[in-house]
């Protein structure tokens, strides 16, 4: 498992989670734990809890995971993902206020550089009006 | 509450939310992103596939049961919204039902939907239906003065601009259009206290 803080794509669409992780791929390659996922239950636009928590695991590191997601509902889905995972790893799985694209590649170098998760957010939270 | 009750008043619900799809993803075409039917009739077709298992248990764990498959099916921010309402008035079901206890635990639920939504009164949501109903409920008015809250309220929507969800996006466009969750949420409070009323 890799020491490095991990990334998790959530769009409403499969193609735009799956683009911005291959943006995030060219960028760092496969030093860092990425994953990525799009769509709700019947595979339309939206997002899926399961989809989420799998998303979560397959990225998961000891520092923890940065979530970057579109629009509500894929915020909304992903708390609620965070609060089904087990308790201990609930506060190692934060969600960046951070535009998905600019913000899942600025975390995601951020995390290769070897920074805790605080930092990964705070980076591509900067990306945010305040 | 008498599990032949609850599974008349959650298949009456869901049969009400799918037969809305149409009506829903218009008002929603209209101010944010056109899935609220489509994504309400995904979730009320999971809970009727799964209604034998759910309406087995006890009312709290049933509603839970009921939440917990709207937050795994719907796949908008419908789903968690909706979702947490039933699992929080599930949690807080209290053990000899009356108007008071009820009218508590809805409050607790809808406490956890201003939470999950960061949302309050006012802003344009389906909490802008539930808020008065859950009082008209509480200040002991009839089921068909509840009924009559909410749709006031739903249509008291119209007016508002919206500033969560996609719908604030629009700003002051938003204004014009009754909300979608406003919508589907005095549609549930409306088939509920029909079904009440023919149970009295």
């Amino acid at each position: 498992m890799s020491d490095k803080v991990g990334i998790v794509i959530v769009s409403h669409s499969p193609e735009v989670a799956r683009g911005t992780a291959d943006m995030v791929r060219q960028m760092v390659g496969t030093a860092v734990p990425l994953a990525h996922c799009g769509g709700n239950p019947d595979g339309g636009l939206g997002t899926d809890i399961a989809k989420i928590i799998a998303a979560i695991d397959e990225a998961w590191s000891e520092a923890g995971v940065a979530l970057f997601v579109d629009l509500g509902g894929a915020e909304t889905n992903s708390e609620m993902a965070i609060e089904m995972l087990p308790e201990d790893r609930q506060a190692r799985a934060v969600i960046c206020n951070a535009p998905l694209v600019e913000g899942a590649i600025m975390g995601a170098t951020e995390a290769w550089g070897g920074a805790s998760l605080d930092e990964v957010r705070a980076t591509a939270e900067e990306l945010s009006p305040a | 509450m008498d599990s032949d009750l609850t599974r008349k008043l959650i298949e009456t619900v869901a049969q009400s939310l799918i037969a809305a799809e149409e009506e829903l993803t218009a008002l929603d075409q209209a101010i944010g992103d056109g899935d609220h039917g489509i994504n309400m009739k995904r979730g009320a077709t999971a809970v009727l596939d799964g209604l034998d298992g759910i309406v087995e248990k006890p009312t709290g764990e049933a509603l839970k049961a009921t939440g917990m498959q709207l937050v795994m099916k719907v796949g908008g921010a419908s789903g968690p919204l909706y979702g947490t309402l039933l699992m929080s008035l599930g949690k807080a079901w209290p053990e000899s039902l009356d108007r008071a206890g009820l009218a508590g635990a809805l409050e607790a639920a809808l406490a956890a939907v201003k939470a999950r939504g960061k949302s309050d009164l006012g802003q344009k949501t389906m909490l802008d239906v539930l808020g008065p109903a859950i009082e008209a409920l509480a200040a002991g008015k009839s089921l068909e003065e509840i009924t009559a809250v909410a749709k006031a309220a739903a249509e008291a929507t119209v007016p508002m601009q919206a500033v969560r969800g996609r719908a604030s996006f629009l700003g002051e466009r938003s204004i014009g259009h009754m909300d979608p969750g406003a919508r589907s949420s005095q549609l549930c409070i409306a088939v509920i206290c029909e079904v009440l009323e023919g149970v009295q």
